[in-house]
């Protein structure tokens, strides 16, 4: 289960977790948040085996709750 | 872990984004974040007292959760000091998203004749007010320094 966290969390782990952007690559390509990678949500399984690292923790985000 | 909360709350705190729109102006970077607010309770007279106090002639109706019901603008603001927010404010306006690119914000304000717009999350919460004023400058300002850099480049 996912843990739900904040924006102040997410400033306070900058540098410390991997972020990851889980809109279409067109979205994420006109802005994102800095450091952020990439990996759509339909890729996403395929994608996150050989892109993160299991050792780092990792923060999703998309566009909002909604 | 989850920011459940997103990109949208993210760009709305005015916080820096990397890729090729980073840096240009949206409803959420140039909406001001000083505009007054009311709640349903107050009345036209005291609300009208503050807003002219603080040099505004507009203001936001938010509930206790700082969702947006409605906006009070000069026509409004102008009403018997007797009536009740609910009754004098504009129910319903539309409300924009934080990320909308300033050149799309001038346009729907021109075409719509809106004065003044509210920039929220999409949950309804008040990010900012966006005045046509302010967004015309931007645009305008945009295209400026765009030409400019096509004469340098040209050059």
């Amino acid at each position: 289960m996912p843990r739900f966290i904040e924006r102040a969390e997410v400033q306070k782990l900058a540098g410390r977790t991997r972020l990851v952007e889980v809109l279409p690559a067109r979205e994420f390509e006109k802005n994102h948040l800095p450091g952020a990678i990439n990996l759509p949500l339909r890729q996403l399984e395929t994608l996150a085996r050989h892109t993160l690292d299991p050792a780092r923790p990792v923060v999703v985000y998309c566009w909002d709750s909604a | 872990m989850d920011y459940v909360d997103g990109k949208l709350d993210w760009v709305a705190a005015g916080l820096p984004t990397e890729g090729k729109d980073a840096g240009k102006p949206t409803a959420g970077s140039i909406a001001r974040h000083d505009s007054p607010t009311c709640e349903l309770s107050e009345s036209l007279g005291e609300v009208k007292k503050r807003v002219r106090a603080t040099g505004w002639d507009s203001c936001v109706v938010i509930n206790s959760e700082q969702v947006v019901l409605g906006t009070l603008g000069k026509k409004e603001l102008t009403g018997d000091p007797e009536l009740s927010i609910e009754r004098a404010m504009r129910s319903g306006p539309s409300t924009y998203r934080p990320f909308v690119p300033i050149g799309e914000m001038a346009h729907e304000l021109v075409d719509r004749d809106l004065p003044i717009a509210p920039v929220t999350t999409s949950d309804g919460r008040l990010v900012g007010l966006l005045k046509r004023e302010d967004a015309l400058r931007a645009f305008h300002e945009g295209r400026a320094h765009r030409r400019d850099d096509s004469a340098a480049m040209a050059s």
